[in-house]
């Protein structure tokens, strides 16, 4: 079964991770990296990517021309997707055990951020009983 | 039969025929030159790629078993142009299903088998026609000319095996519809034409070294596929300068791969880059070829590239680099292209040879250029200015603004490196 593991991020996630000091920014994309080594050797990982900077964020929606109408960067927003992993695991308990190893991923100091990650489960072809 | 199930099938023989083909690289020099004879007898551009691609499917599969035959291009034409016969067959029957006559409908493959030398240009004339987007173009020129399968080009860019099989399909049915005869363009539009498929190579070198999407910063096999194909021009277009010049930059550039990533695939900028990794064999061959180039005729923008790649290959170290040409040889690009990415490299010279404060002004107008406006290289080379003037704040603010638009890993972690590094010693 497939999920979606997605990594939100406050409003200001992206300013306060570029401001912490170069070994623990270093530490973050180290684990990062050895993170999805380690998913793609157990052949879990389906995909996975980061996204850029919510700055160039706009919201569209289609006018009554179905030209697009978009919004700017929106103030209302507390949250941002971040980036995302899917994963192809053997249960839900497994895809609960790999959103928790991301959202350890060291901040601050080494810390763990300890960041919300959202699992989805991913729409499937026709069940396997037909 | 599809791309994607050509794809399937290719994957499900023996001996994997996508890595030979790979490995086999006389046989991906012979694919144009096939796809050139067998168009040049049934014209119909699609489904010819398809025979020529399944002929080299079927080569990857037996050779290994049976050997290669003596004439290799011969036996690919044959078995494409079967295949082609089987198809043009399968279509009649289809069209007069009601009719006896398809029963007794015969298609002669005439025994002569020719390709001209110049296939290979015609059909890179056809894959970078004007009107195919650059990514249409990108993709239809790897298949067709570099005969790399729908897969490894999917792989290449990262994107589903079916969306790259469909965008290809789509960028066929464009030139179908566009009616381009498949033939030298004539000398009037020879010259355009031949820029439009210099600047493909050249964007397909560029995603191989600078990835735009995805983790790691080079691609390889795109860079060595460009500098391919780009030697194959070269060695049809000999006195062409400009074409000479394309692969002198390429080389030159890629001359640099080894060193341009850290172990963890980190960015290390030209002047901290430990050049005894670098390939001094791909830069005298780089630097012969522009030589010769320039020596022959008016300089060109690839040339004059080529040239400051050259100066830089050429500097044992960082420091030894002769600024004063480099920023010679951005004054005359400067002249020739009114790309604003030359004026950042232009002011980056500058710097080097006057201060930083120079390339700052030299930036300045930059900012009203909505060609620029959120771009984050000229964040990025503000920021290295600032620092080398030494305004910390000011390079930390535009390195992390650098770092918000780009949308390249390696360079956005690059980019905040530089700003945590400055932070640290304020």
């Amino acid at each position: 079964m497939k999920y979606m593991l997605m990594m939100n991020c406050p409003r200001d996630g992206y300013d306060k991770f570029g401001s912490m000091p170069k070994k623990d920014i270093e530490g973050h994309i180290a684990f990062m990296i050895d993170f999805s080594k380690q998913l793609g050797a157990a052949g879990e990982l389906v995909g996975a990517e980061g996204l850029a900077s919510p700055l160039q964020a706009r919201r569209v929606r289609a006018g009554t021309d179905g030209k697009p109408i978009t919004d700017g960067v929106f103030p209302e927003a507390k949250e941002f997707l971040a980036g995302y992993w899917i994963v192809d695991v053997a249960s839900p308990e497994r895809a609960y055990q790999i959103a928790a190893e991301a959202s350890a991923a060291p901040g601050l100091g080494g810390k763990p951020m300890n960041m919300p990650i959202e699992v989805r489960e991913v729409m499937a072809g026709p069940p396997k009983d037909l | 039969m599809s791309s994607e199930s050509l794809d399937a099938a290719a994957d499900r023989l023996p001996g994997s025929p996508v890595a030979i083909l790979r490995d086999w690289g006389f046989l991906r020099d012979l694919a144009p030159q096939v796809l050139g004879a067998v168009v040049r007898r049934f014209r119909d551009f699609a489904a010819c790629e398809d025979a020529v691609q399944e002929a080299l499917v079927a080569a990857a599969a037996h050779w290994p078993r049976e050997g290669v035959p003596d004439n290799p291009r011969g036996w690919l034409i044959q078995v494409a142009l079967r295949r082609m016969t089987d198809h043009v067959r399968r279509e009649m029957a289809r069209r007069c299903r009601e009719s006896a006559v398809a029963a007794e409908t015969h298609v002669v493959v005439a025994p002569v088998l020719y390709s001209e030398p110049d296939d290979t240009l015609v059909l890179l004339f056809m894959c970078c026609h004007p009107a195919l987007t650059p990514a249409s173009a990108i993709a239809l020129t790897l298949r067709a000319v570099g005969g790399l399968t729908t897969a490894e080009i999917a792989k290449a860019f990262l994107v589903p095996v079916a969306t790259m099989a469909q965008r290809i399909s789509r960028a066929k049915q464009t030139i179908e519809a566009s009616g381009v005869p498949f033939r030298m363009p004539d000398a009037a539009e020879r010259g355009q034409r031949l820029n439009s498929v210099l600047h493909v190579l050249y964007l397909i070198f560029n995603e191989g070294y600078t990835t735009t999407s995805g983790p790691a910063l080079h691609r390889t096999d795109l860079s060595n596929e460009a500098i391919r194909l780009t030697r194959a021009v070269h060695q049809l277009l000999p006195d062409d300068t400009e074409v000479a010049g394309l692969l002198a930059l390429m080389l030159l550039t890629d001359a640099r791969r080894a060193a341009r990533t850290g172990p963890a695939g980190e960015l290390i900028p030209l002047d901290e880059q430990d050049r005894a990794l670098w390939d001094m064999a791909a830069v005298a061959e780089g630097v012969a070829l522009v030589s010769a180039a320039l020596r022959n005729g008016p300089p060109g923008e690839y040339q004059l590239q080529a040239a400051i790649a050259a100066v830089h290959d050429e500097a044992a170290r960082a420091e030894d680099t002769d600024w004063p040409q480099v920023l010679a040889l951005y004054g005359v690009l400067k002249q020739m292209s009114d790309n604003p990415m030359v004026t950042l490299n232009h002011a980056i010279a500058a710097a080097m040879v006057h201060g930083p404060q120079a390339g700052l002004d030299l930036l300045a107008p930059l900012a009203a250029d909505e060609r620029l406006s959120g771009h984050h290289r000229l964040d990025a080379v503000r920021a290295h200015l600032l620092e080398r003037a030494g305004d910390r704040r000011g390079a930390i603010a535009h390195y992390r603004a650098a770092a918000e638009k780009t949308t390249s890993l390696p360079e956005r972690n690059y980019l905040l490196m530089r700003a945590a590094r400055l932070c640290e010693g304020l």
